[in-house]
């Protein structure tokens, strides 16, 4: 097999606030696969968009990528200079946000902010990135895309602004693209329709994603694997099927336990109890102890994170659905 | 009809109609500003731009159901919630409760009446008054109308935050202390403090996260039993409302396209629109499937599509639907459905 897109080991990105040390992105480490979808799922503040916004370089002050390495295609992105790394934004690395008005200039007409994408980073004629700018929009399924080049992003609805936005992420067949939530603000149908696309334009261009989402069922359709991050940590990574139907660690199950469709109709919903923690002052030992049903007092110390079953890791001392548990 | 009530005067009998909406609509119209009306004097073709939010619903609710209310953003979800609420008057149409419409009685009973009917907002952030103490935004309401005394005020906030899943002991502190799922709470707590039985829940968990949100559902599920309230849960998000809800209303550009107990809206949705809105609902059980696909955009409620609102994205479409209105008709016991195909067969 070739050599993984993206690999990032052991990153940390930590925020330096007058309150304190917040170690948003805490030990995390993943390999994004050539034209594989990887699902980064957590709740608010568990650190996912942290690390999608260290890939593409664009945590600011105070937060600074502290350690560990991004390797794309072999490179470390922590360690190339901002020119170097602005060489790649937008060309071989791209990122869709959840709201597409932070991609799109609202002043500017969409042909001008595409064509200066096409030309920032490739020498052609404006009638040949006009051209390119054209053929990607119909490819994200926007009709008529020569009048809509000659649009505003406010005489675009949501979901079209979206569809925009993530035409511009692929003007140049980036390898790798960050999507921040990217469907999170867009109406059920809408979402279907640009989930349909995107999973279409990984099958066709070998493009690898990064799928940051809250939304377990998105990722249940959408990625190839997945990771789910807890209070800055990867807490569990693997196949989304096996993650998914067997999970290892207690806050996967948790997770899935609370999505309405999981459980019967009427019933208690099985929740997690508490909240996350703050991330200013996180208890020592496992972050999630205070809220894990199997918590003891082994969960005092840190546990680390260790490949349990083949392809399968998690950051649990008492981990669930294991062979020698199920068999017990 | 058995008159069997041997509680106090506001018990009603179950099973009938708490809420009864009749043609109910609510327009909002943009009036032509001054350039606007010369210009439509010397016969420039400008008119005053009419949205029809909410056109002419019939919907029933009738005492300890659950109903769920499902749209897309504009279809009048959230503006027949608020006229449910009787936040909102509505344009036309009637609005019944316990059979009786509000706007017939006296200042002192409509005002009695609607206090029992309350609503929970989606925004637990924008929801709370940010300089007033949890205590006051629970015990206030209470306090002014008599259901509470100053003597008793203090035991009462009390008793509402612990019923809420709130530490009591956090009562003075202020709206910007607490997390999301707590704000929410907050919510919650002051809506129940004036004692209703109807209550309207707006997008109420939609901003929270997931987990967080089966925390409040199960809260929402247990008060119901609790306090034998009845809810109208407006929710864009189909998972949630199957999980709570006993009967299901769907809405698409102001109108009401199909209404049925949930298990047969889940098993066998009648309307063109509510088969592809459960395609198109990601589910935690489908893997690496391909995603179903509705063509085309919800369009503007300013200029909604004439005949069936839908047929511009519907896969059944005739001639009949891009001219005739469809009307909402029983399809099977408790469904019913607006849609020509019903007709056809």
């Amino acid at each position: 097999m070739a050599a993984p897109t993206l690999e990032v080991r052991n990153l940390r990105t930590h925020f330096f606030t007058r309150a304190g040390i917040v170690k948003a992105v805490d030990d995390v480490s993943f390999t994004v696969e050539r034209g594989k979808v990887l699902g980064l799922v957590g709740e608010s503040g568990s650190g996912k968009s942290v690390t999608g916004f260290s890939i593409i370089g664009l945590v600011d002050p105070p937060g600074r990528v502290t350690g560990g390495q991004i390797l794309f295609q072999g490179r470390d992105l922590a360690k190339i200079s901002e020119e170097e790394m602005r060489d790649l934004r937008g060309n071989r690395i791209a990122m869709i946000f959840q709201d597409p008005m932070m991609t799109l200039n609202p002043v500017l007409r969409i042909d001008t902010q595409m064509i200066e994408t096409v030309q920032a980073h490739k020498k052609v004629s404006r009638e040949e990135a006009r051209q390119r700018a054209r053929d990607t929009l119909g490819m994200v399924g926007i009709p008529s895309p020569d009048e809509r080049l000659m649009a505003y992003p406010h005489q675009f609805s949501g979901g079209m602004r979206q569809r925009v936005a993530i035409a511009i992420a692929l003007l140049h067949e980036p390898d790798l693209i960050v999507a921040d939530e990217p469907t999170t603000a867009l109406d059920v149908t809408i979402q279907g329709q640009i989930l349909a696309e995107v999973q279409k334009l990984a099958q066709t261009t070998g493009t690898s994603l990064i799928w940051i989402t809250h939304d377990l069922s998105v990722v249940a359709g959408l990625a190839d694997d997945v990771a789910v991050m807890y209070a800055g940590r990867i807490v569990e990574k693997g196949p989304v099927s096996e993650v998914l139907d067997a999970p290892l660690h207690p806050y996967t199950a948790g997770l899935i336990g609370s999505v309405p469709s999981r459980n019967k109709r009427g019933e208690p919903l099985r929740q997690i109890p508490g909240m996350t923690p703050s991330l200013l002052n996180l208890p020592p030992g496992c972050a999630f102890r205070s809220r894990c049903p199997r918590a003891a007092e082994a969960c005092m110390a840190e546990p680390g994170i260790s490949e349990i079953l083949p392809g399968r890791e998690t950051r649990c001392f008492f981990p669930m659905n294991t062979p020698a548990e199920q068999a017990a | 009809m058995s008159a069997t009530t041997t509680a106090p005067a506001r018990a009603i009998d179950a099973g009938s109609p708490m809420m009864e909406l009749r043609g109910v609509s609510r327009r909002f119209e943009k009036k032509l500003d001054f350039a606007g009306r010369i210009a439509k004097r010397l016969g420039a073709p400008v008119r005053e731009e009419v949205v029809h939010a909410v056109d002419n619903v019939d919907l029933t609710i009738r005492k300890g159901e659950v109903v769920g209310l499902v749209g897309e953003s504009g279809c009048g979800k959230s503006t027949l919630g608020r006229m449910v609420a009787g936040i909102m008057p509505p344009s036309d149409g009637t609005i019944l409760r316990n059979g009786v419409d509000i706007r017939s009685l006296s200042h002192a009973a409509a005002k009695e009446m609607k206090l029992r009917t309350q609503m929970i907002f989606q925004d637990p952030y924008a929801s709370l008054n940010p300089r007033m103490r949890v205590a006051d935004i629970v015990g206030e309401a209470p306090l002014v109308h008599g259901i509470t005394t100053r003597t008793g005020y203090e035991a009462y906030v009390d008793e509402q935050m612990r019923r809420a899943g709130l530490d009591p002991a956090f009562k003075r502190r202020y709206p910007h202390q607490f997390s999301g799922g707590q704000r929410q709470r907050i919510g919650i707590a002051r809506a129940l403090a004036v004692k209703p039985d109807f209550i309207v829940c707006d997008e109420a968990v939609a901003a929270l996260d997931v987990s967080i949100q089966a925390q409040i559902l199960n809260l929402f599920m247990r008060l119901r039993t609790e306090l034998d309230l009845t809810y109208l849960f407006i929710s864009h998000d189909l998972g949630v409302v199957e999980h709570l809800s006993d009967r299901v209303v769907i809405m698409y550009l102001g109108r009401v396209v199909e209404e049925a107990p949930t298990e047969t809206v889940f098993s066998q949705p009648n309307h063109p629109y509510t088969q592809s809105l459960l395609a198109s609902v990601p589910r935690i059980e489908n893997r690496k499937r391909a995603f179903a696909v509705v063509k085309g955009e919800i369009p503007s409620p300013l200029n909604p599509p004439p005949g069936c609102h839908f047929h511009p994205r519907c896969p059944h479409a005739m001639e009949r639907c891009k001219v005739e209105k469809p009307v909402l008709k029983e399809v099977a016991p408790g469904q019913r459905s607006a849609c020509h195909l019903n007709d056809a067969a």
